[in-house]
């Protein structure tokens, strides 16, 4: 099982450096301010980090991004445990959610500048609506999922209400919620820089914007990274809580 | 019968809407009976002959649609509270939750029943050696044998100690010598504790086996047959019932839509 997993790290690894030397490749023939040498893309990436005054700005964009999606999954979870108990609600919720859905993330951005004064209150506003409604149609999936046979198990014994979600409902969705936070971060990552790009003054999203009125490649492909990996690293976390919480899933040894 | 009954069914019936919508079918029809404290009563039956339709009304899981269901001198769907630590129930799967242990799925009713945590870890682990698991009590259920993971859900049902035991075909997905062994401890134990036992099943040797009392259930769950079994009984006398047992559900008409 360890041997598979250094083979799968070996793999993505290569394929990351295949992707780095086309991009070389290509520095070569093309002038650097369209395709900068891979180094110079690494330079600049690495003094982002070490620059406290840039550093902040990635910081920025990672908090805007963790509170937008706790805010999202907070009122998602509560709508779909909601929606899950009545018939009567989710016909009135679901297709608001599912309308709210097909508007694009930069129209919420429009929306939210002409609404509000304050730019962080914005970001947040942008990061809820728009990760709302996957967070609540994932964790309702995973609710209704839930085993009628464990369901009338549980309720043999009686239990109260609280003791009834700790005991059945939490660890019946927790899965759901963990794939939630891994699709949701995704978007998150991409709806922050664009409602970071219009209606900001700091940020990832902002500093992209600066990269592009200075026509600096190398900048915006550092700027760019710093996104790239904050999601790899807080998808890995997540995936190291995910195979700790549910580590009580039989695994076949043909998936390993 | 002696004393007050701890089950009784007067007049009760059931009647399912069809998931598609096409009308309705009765799955219990004007059932009455009792059961007496301590005694162990085997329900035989068919398959769809309403068996698990009585037994979830017994639960407290579904309520019936006409007539009086009372356990305990309660109404098992209604009073809820009132039952809380009183049914313990064996299912015909073993219903483990797989995120919890061997242990904390023992542990599963005593939590819900307030049990102070050493107390009921030490109850836990004292049901779970009882049924043959020391060793394994920190064992998720993917990696107990199907044996085992009944012996848990059996550990869990007692634990509670409750004064009712309710099973639905609980060795049913089991092999014979695995079932033969569990169902021996299953009586020790019910006897030993002194609780009162509804055990459905479809095999007669079981119900033969277990009960104080055999019914036999025919479609739409109505008593056919019914018979008190002794330990004093002579062989003669238990094939004798057997027979008829046997006859009563050849009778049974074939299953309907």
């Amino acid at each position: 099982m360890k041997n598979a997993r250094t083979i799968r790290g070996l793999q993505a690894a290569a394929s990351m450096l295949a992707l780095a030397a086309a991009w070389q490749i290509l520095s070569w023939v093309f002038p650097h301010f369209l395709f900068p040498p891979v180094q110079d893309v690494i330079v600049r990436t690495i003094d982002v980090l070490t620059t406290g005054s840039l550093l902040a700005d990635v910081l920025l964009t990672a908090a805007r991004i963790f509170g937008g999606l706790l805010g999202a999954f907070v009122f998602g979870a509560i709508l779909a445990l909601v929606i899950g108990r009545s018939q009567t609600i989710e016909n009135f919720v679901s297709p608001v959610l599912t309308f709210f859905q097909g508007i694009p993330a930069l129209s919420w951005v429009v929306f939210a500048i002409i609404w509000f004064h304050g730019t962080e209150f914005r970001v947040l506003f942008i990061m809820v609506i728009t990760t709302l409604p996957a967070f609540t149609f994932q964790i309702l999936d995973a609710f209704r999922s839930m085993s009628k046979d464990l369901f009338e198990m549980t309720m043999s014994f009686r239990p109260s209400r609280w003791k009834l979600f700790c005991y059945l409902i939490v660890p019946t969705i927790l899965p759901g919620i963990f794939t939630a936070w891994k699709v949701n971060l995704g978007n998150a990552a991409r709806v922050v820089v664009v409602a970071e790009l219009v209606g900001a003054t700091g940020g990832v999203g902002y500093e992209l914007m600066r990269q592009q009125q200075l026509f600096d490649m190398a900048g915006a492909m550092a700027w760019t990274l710093q996104l790239v990996l904050f999601v790899l690293v807080v998808q890995q976390a997540i995936n190291m809580l995910e195979a700790w919480t549910l580590r009580y899933r039989a695994v076949s040894e043909r998936a390993m | 019968m002696t004393s007050a009954p701890v089950i009784r069914f007067d007049n009760v019936s059931k009647t399912f809407e069809r998931p598609d919508g096409r009308g309705s079918f009765v799955a219990v029809d004007k059932l009455s009976f009792e059961i007496a404290p301590g005694e162990i009563v085997a329900v035989l039956g068919k398959t769809g002959c309403g068996k698990s339709t009585m037994f979830n009304i017994v639960a407290g899981l579904i309520e019936p649609s006409s007539g009086k269901a009372l356990v305990d001198g309660h109404d098992p769907f209604r009073d809820f509270d009132y039952f809380r630590g009183k049914i313990g129930i064996v299912f015909q799967g073993d219903r483990l939750m797989p995120w919890r242990s061997a242990l904390d799925n023992v542990l599963l009713g005593l939590q819900i029943l307030d049990t102070d945590d050493s107390q009921a870890r030490e109850t836990a682990m004292r049901w779970l050696a009882r049924l043959g698991l020391s060793g394994h009590e920190n064992d998720y259920p993917h990696a107990l044998s199907g044996g085992m993971r009944q012996r848990v859900s059996i550990a869990r049902a007692f634990a509670v100690d409750p004064n009712i035991l309710l099973c639905d075909e609980p060795f049913s997905a089991l092999d014979e010598m695995t079932a033969r062994d569990l169902r021996a401890e299953f009586v020790r134990l019910v006897r030993q504790t002194h609780k009162t036992a509804v055990f459905i099943t479809h095999q007669i040797g079981e119900a033969m086996e277990i009960g104080d009392r055999v019914l036999v259930f025919q479609r739409p769950a109505r008593i056919a047959y019914e018979a008190r079994l002794s330990s004093g009984m002579s062989e003669a006398e238990r094939q004798a019932v057997q027979q008829q047992v046997m006859a009563v559900l050849a009778q049974e008409p074939a299953p309907v839509g």
